[in-house]
């Protein structure tokens, strides 16, 4: 790893791994020079692996409602949603709770 | 930054509340919400010690979190209830056939026995038979009328006293909104009902889950780690229902106490007494609840069985001229062989 590397963690769950090829775990390596946003990160994964049906996971410029953001196991609500500036290591965890019953 | 649990516990908060915008740890959150679904169970007498208790099981995450949180009141309360599980197979290739596998993990997790039920052995159709026979529009309708029966049949076999079902309080909102959109009266009286049935013939149904946030739900699975299942139907969604869930969804990031104030309004309707209500009585022909003769499911068994599985939808007259019209052509045919027989 280099030091102009930031390293985070993506997870989904409950159905949002649909929407990204079905790989419930992935590792990022992101530009380590700039700083990152859970804004400029969901901008990131609309451009590379958002795969099916963009506007079920992303409603302007914030996930869709119904869909919870995990990072590093907190609700982001409590860590400025998309204001939030990632760490790294951080593991962001999309549940869906828009699938089945 | 860390931002610390409400109820000064010394604990970091893992996540905010929506009903109550409380920014609480996992322990506080637990306790919190397990705490209020025993407040509406107490508050609302669901259950009285001794009786039996089926908890309709899907797999999926209410059902999960019923089951789980039931079984840890009735132990920490003593509700001295024997629940059990009833789960409804559909005879949906790749998505019930998965799901019952949850429910069986939930059977060993929990230690409770599990009853399956099957559209098949009931109606002698599975859905993947039906949908064959009537394509992706209105098969939401055989499934919707033929689950609520089988729930029904299958309570009565296992001889419970009542059925508890998973709704929370994001899908009676739904529900509320919804009959309003359509001007359902009748069921706009009862949606927001905790409990319904109970009559001399019918077997209770009650919401534990009545006013528990889906946020909530979904985020004590996962800090439970329990297991759900999640995969949507592979047959086509409930269109009406998905627009009424993404408005209140839209609504509810505005002002998260939506959800509580639809219910809120739900339960304080009264109607006019001029306003038509149905009368609940049982079908002549199967013996189970319901409001038409013969009831909606026997209406639609009958058009599949007699090839006109349009029977059911739509109005009734329209029906029973189909009816009417194949009974003529049947008794047609059969005087035409007669007249050949003759010879």
């Amino acid at each position: 790893m280099s030091a102009k590397e930031l390293q985070i963690n993506l997870e989904f769950s409950a159905g949002a791994e649909l929407l990204f090829g079905n790989i419930k775990r992935r590792k990022l390596s992101l530009d380590g020079t700039v700083k990152w946003t859970v804004a400029s990160l969901l901008k990131w994964m609309h451009a590379n692996i958002l795969t099916e049906r963009p506007e079920l996971f992303l409603q302007g410029d914030t996930v869709r409602p119904g869909i919870l953001v995990l990072i590093n196991d907190t609700d982001w609500e409590l860590l400025g949603e998309l204001e939030y500036e990632l760490q790294p290591n951080d593991n962001v965890l999309f549940i869906s709770t828009l699938h089945g019953g | 930054m860390p931002i610390n649990c409400k109820s000064s516990c010394g604990k970091k908060a893992v996540l905010k509340r929506p009903k109550t915008g409380d920014a609480l740890c996992k322990e506080c959150f637990f306790a919190a919400f397990e705490a209020e679904i025993h407040h509406t169970i107490i508050s609302s007498n669901l259950f009285r010690r001794g009786e039996k208790v089926a908890v309709a099981a899907s797999g999926g995450k209410d059902s999960t979190v019923l089951a789980h949180v039931l079984k840890l009141l009735n132990e920490t309360h003593d509700y001295g209830l024997e629940l059990v599980l009833l789960s409804i197979d559909e005879g949906i290739t790749g998505y019930r056939d998965d799901s019952l596998e949850t429910v069986k993990q939930n059977r060993d997790d929990y230690q409770m026995a599990l009853k399956i039920l099957s559209y098949e052995e009931l109606y002698g159709w599975t859905m993947d038979r039906i949908v064959a026979q009537i394509g992706r529009s209105n098969n939401c309708t055989f499934c919707g009328v033929f689950r609520r029966q089988a729930l029904d049949r299958g309570a009565k076999q296992l001889g419970v006293d009542s059925i508890a079902t998973g709704h929370n309080a994001d899908d009676i909102a739904e529900t509320v909104l919804m009959n309003i959109l359509r001007g359902d009266t009748a069921r706009l009286r009862r949606c927001t009902d905790i409990k319904t049935g109970g009559g001399d013939d019918t077997i209770p149904r009650v919401k534990p889950l009545k006013y528990s946030y889906e946020k909530e739900i979904v985020m004590y699975a996962h800090y439970k780690k329990l297991v759900y299942f999640s995969t949507e139907c592979v047959f086509a969604p409930n269109a009406y229902r998905g627009h009424a869930r993404a408005f209140l969804k839209d609504l509810e990031k505005v002002r998260p106490s939506v959800i509580m104030d639809i219910i809120h309004s739900g339960e304080q309707l009264r109607f006019k007494d001029s306003v038509k209500k149905p009368v609940r009585g049982v079908c002549a022909r199967c013996g189970f609840v319901s409001s038409q003769q013969p009831c909606k499911a026997c209406v639609l068994l009958e058009g599949l069985n007699r090839g006109l599985p349009k029977l059911g939808i739509g109005k009734k007259s329209k029906g029973d001229r189909m009816i009417a019209n194949q009974d003529r052509e049947i008794a047609l045919r059969e005087r035409a062989n007669l007249v050949k027989n003759d010879f």
